[in-house]
């Protein structure tokens, strides 16, 4: 089996001043392979955003974030942040946003923004050859008049658009990992459906690896190897989607599991609790509390 | 479509500039007291004063008065000073150019120390130059002009004298003969680079006194502004892409926070307008504010009332600017209804 | 009646901004300044070294002297001692700016509700004559009507106030169009509610953090344009001692005396920046608190 990109062992992080902290990750362990699609699901506030930022080294520039485990991307320690894992961010590493169109620059059309990422792979590239590069990208996630697109700013193209521009310009520098962040969950969900094709298209040809953060089990069965379950900041269920779909084994799993609505009908049962207080949780869902056994 | 909105505010400014006709004019009639014997002095004889009524149409009612005044105004006529007996409009002429000309290199200033300011403080958020870029902004903006007008003259004029303290230029230099009034630009057409240098010596310390409140506003906005924006999505795209932070805070975030600024900033130029007139009396700049203080406390009305209506009309002409500058500089405004 | 609905400022909520105020550490100096200069200049006859050189006539063998033991901060060309004539400034300062906000602010308030909630030819009319106000810079306009009155303390007041008014009628007016899109509002005016009191009881109490935070700052910046108009010659008259007016007189002996204009000058810096400091707190405390 090939190696893991990425590997994170008992991740934990807290935010607060350093007298009065919050714990809201207790110890995430997850790895992600070369050219692996992996998913990690929860529902919102779970905790798995915030693991996928600390990997990009994100979260840990800021004072009230206090982060320890460990991070391996790429032979790299990415706990610390720093130069290293920012210097890998859009080039060994991209992210796809949530709201591709609040995610791209307001005030730069997308040519500027595209040249940019372009140059945190390649420092020397030339204006013109970032220019047919991005075209060439746009052309690649089907954009119909890539020149159009480059001269255009985020707000005069669609949300689909947009998505498919992020889609380019997170593969244009040919990362080894690609973290999409609920991708297109703003958007229609035709619009997401195609986005996602189009992603698990392309990062298949190039061989690159995802980690998907969603927290929607209906979308991760189509995508991903792989899927790790989430919830109040632990992994509580982990194993190949096929494993996890037949025999789901935590109840939270069994949770998400029906909260899939199926075009047979009978609505969108609902989650008890859906949006956890980690300071003082007030409803714990039935036999939550611990690991399923974690496979490893 | 930029032209219609332009079309637009140049009317809504035109009214206002009636409206601010008005208001000067009344408080010029109604305030208490007989202007022409203001005028004139406590030693004018009944006939001079008398006279002076007449030929202003002080007898006539209100209205009358004002349209007098406006269709003298519609001839380019603003009266006739008391204090240096020559019409109102060559008084302008002749003063306007050195305190445009003041203002201009303040709000250059403004810009090129505000917003660097601004930025660094952004950019080390709760660390120590964020401190101190805060604290030099809040100190400027505390200080009244003069007291900034004195303290350089003390520091740069007497304790150490690197820059002159008084006037526009050196006695050993030619005063230039237009065309603009400017001087820098005058000597420059001119080809006297010494003369250049010099009027540049010169203007250093007023145009600091004056800049210090209007940057200390333009870094405090654009610190808050970025702030703000750090915190979209595409600021953390931008990092997520490995963007390098410098190129962040100078570039992909200061853009967008540097729209909402740009309002503000135009504002504080307005504001220099009227600091110039305390930042000229402290240097000795001979310049149209200068000459407001001296017609105010001779009570000279037609002066008063031509040199705040011309003060007015820079406020306009530079807020209208300030729009167009907006919606060029954001996109959304620019080629909104531009399509289609 | 109190609406449950209305976000007014709640009853207990006062200790959490007081919280959020404190834990600055600047906004607490602030309050110490300002605290420190209002009990001077409140009890400055009895708190200041020489209450009788606030007149014409001080000390004629120590004139002009820098700073000593006897004259802390040294004394004018009249040898009267600069400490206790800046501290009376301050008491000067002080009464103009509350007199200049007590009538400006209540004006301008009223104008900006009205305007924002009615809205049509009443917004157009108001805030039009609001925006002839505002276009004039503000020292220009105070200078102007100065120039057709006799330089009293009085009239400073009122020419300043004149120029005031219209920002907190700009100021309320935007806060008054954006609460009156409110659920609050249109609840009220859907059981009928008269004009009168959707104005003055259910906008105005969500305007009060506006205000005060842009009362207190205002304080600052009334002395500060006070002592601009004093220092042009158009304010008060000596022999009352003016902040202003000392740093122009004292810039005249520039720069052997130095102390006759950079003492009174630093006295403006402070008590500005303290209540800058405190306005800036209490914008923190009132954001901190909804």
């Amino acid at each position: 089996m090939a190696e893991p990109v990425l590997t994170i062992r008992d991740l934990r992080l807290a935010f607060g001043s350093r007298r009065r902290q919050t714990e809201v990750l207790h110890g995430i362990s997850l790895h992600v392979r070369a050219s692996e699609k992996v998913a990690l699901v929860g529902e919102s506030g779970s905790g798995k955003s915030v693991t996928a930022r600390l990997a990009m080294g994100l979260l840990q520039e800021a004072p009230t974030t206090h982060a320890s485990g460990s991070i391996r991307f790429d032979g790299i320690d990415a706990i610390k942040g720093g130069r290293e894992i920012a210097r890998r961010r859009g080039n060994r590493v991209a992210m796809i946003f949530q709201d591709p169109t609040s995610a791209l620059n307001p005030t730069f059309k997308i040519r500027g923004q595209f040249r940019e990422v372009l140059r945190s792979g390649n420092p020397a590239i030339s204006d013109a050859d970032a220019d047919r590069q991005a075209e060439a990208a746009l052309a690649e996630v089907s954009i119909p008049d890539p020149k159009r697109a480059l001269d255009s700013y985020a707000f005069q193209l669609s949300g689909g658009m947009n998505q498919r521009v992020m889609i380019a310009m997170a593969l244009a520098n040919r990362p080894a990992l690609l973290m999409a962040d609920e991708p297109g969950t703003a958007l229609d969900v035709t619009v997401q459906a195609q986005t996602l094709k189009l992603m698990h298209e392309l990062t298949e040809k190039r061989g690159t690896a995802v980690l998907l953060i969603s927290h929607n089990l209906g979308v991760v069965r189509e995508f991903a190897d792989r899927v790790y379950v989430i919830y109040r900041g632990r992994i509580v269920e982990h194993g190949t989607t096929a494993q996890l779909f037949h025999e789901p084994r935590h109840p939270y799993t069994r949770a998400l599991l029906a909260a899939i609505p199926k075009i047979s009908g009978g609505g969108l049962p609902d989650l008890p609790e859906r949006s956890p207080d980690f300071e003082n949780p007030l409803i714990v869902h039935e036999g939550c509390g611990e690991p399923a056994g974690a496979i490893a | 479509m930029i032209w219609k909105s332009l079309l637009h505010r140049i009317g809504a400014a035109l009214i206002v500039m009636v409206g601010i006709s008005m208001l000067i004019f009344a408080i010029a009639r109604v305030m208490p007291g007989d202007p022409a014997r203001i005028a004139l002095g406590p030693n004018a004889t009944a006939e001079q004063v008398a006279a002076l009524r007449a030929e202003r149409h002080l007898d006539a009612a209100l209205p009358v008065q004002y349209w007098e005044f406006l269709k003298a105004l519609s001839r380019g006529d603003l009266g006739k000073s008391l204090y240096t007996n020559r019409p109102v409009t060559t008084d302008i002429a002749q003063f306007l150019p050195a305190t445009l000309e003041l203002c201009i290199i303040s709000a250059i200033l403004m810009v090129l120390i505000g917003l660097p300011l601004g930025i660094l403080s952004a950019h080390f958020r709760g660390r120590f130059p964020d401190h101190l870029g805060r604290l030099i902004a809040l100190i400027a903006v505390c200080t009244p002009a003069f007291v900034w007008g004195v303290i350089l003259q003390l520091c740069f004029g007497y304790f150490w004298p690197i820059f002159p303290i008084e006037g526009r230029l050196l006695d050993s230099i030619p005063v230039p003969q237009g065309p603009t009034g400017f001087y820098l630009i005058d000597l420059l057409v001119a080809g006297n680079g010494a003369g250049f240098l010099d009027a540049l010596h010169h203007l250093v310390l007023p145009a600091l006194a004056l800049a210090m409140s209007g940057l200390g506003q333009a870094a405090r906005l654009t610190r808050s502004n970025m702030i703000d924006v750090y915190e979209k999505p595409y600021v953390e795209m931008a990092r997520a892409y490995g963007f390098r932070p410098w190129r962040i805070a100078t570039r992909y975030a200061f853009r967008p926070a540097f729209i909402p600024t740009l309002t503000i900033l135009g504002l504080e130029f307005a504001a220099m307008l009227g600091n110039a007139f305390l930042v000229e009396k402290v240097f000795g700049w001979p310049g149209l504010s200068r000459y407001g203080v001296e017609v105010i406390i001779r009570k000279d009305l037609d002066a008063i009332v031509g040199t705040v209506l011309i003060i007015a009309a820079a406020f306009l002409i530079m807020n209208i600017i300030v729009d167009v500058l907006v919606s060029i500089i954001n996109p959304r405004i620019r080629l909104a209804g531009g399509r289609g | 009646m109190s609406e449950p609905g209305s976000p007014v400022i709640a009853k207990r909520s006062g200790s959490k901004a007081w919280q959020a105020y404190r834990s600055n550490p600047l906004s607490v100096a602030g309050l110490v300044i300002v605290a420190v200069i209002v009990f001077m200049a409140v009890f400055a006859d009895y708190l200041t070294p020489f209450p009788e050189h606030v007149g014409p006539i001080g000390d004629f063998a120590a004139m002009n002297m820098g700073p000593s033991e006897t004259y802390r901060l040294g004394t004018d060309t009249m040898g009267r001692d600069l400490f206790t004539r800046i501290i009376y400034g301050y008491q000067l300062s002080l009464i103009m700016a509350v007199v200049v906000l007590a009538i400006a602010t209540p004006v301008g308030v009223i104008v900006g509700l009205v305007a924002g909630y009615k809205g049509g030819w009443t917004d157009y009319v108001l805030m039009r004559i609001t925006d002839i106000f505002l276009a004039v810079p503000p020292l220009v306009l105070a200078m102007a009507i100065m120039g057709f009155l006799e330089p009293t303390l009085l009239n400073g007041m009122l020419a300043i106030t004149a120029m005031w008014w219209p920002w907190y009628a700009r100021l309320i007016y935007n806060v008054t169009r954006a609460e009156a899109q409110e659920g609050y509002v249109l609840a009220a005016e859907t059981v009928g509610a008269s004009t009168m009191h959707i104005i003055f009881r259910e906008i105005l109490p969500n305007c009060w953090p506006s205000i005060l935070t842009k009362m207190t700052l205002d304080v600052g910046f009334v002395i500060l344009m006070a002592s601009s108009l004093s220092f042009l010659g158009l304010g008060v008259q000596p022999p009352t001692p003016d902040l202003g007016s000392m740093v122009a007189e004292g810039a005249k002996y520039m720069p052997d005396a130095w102390w006759l204009s950079v003492w009174p000058a630093i006295a403006i810096l402070i008590i500005v920046l303290g209540f800058n400091l405190v306005g800036d707190g209490l914008r923190e405390a009132f954001e901190a608190e909804s």
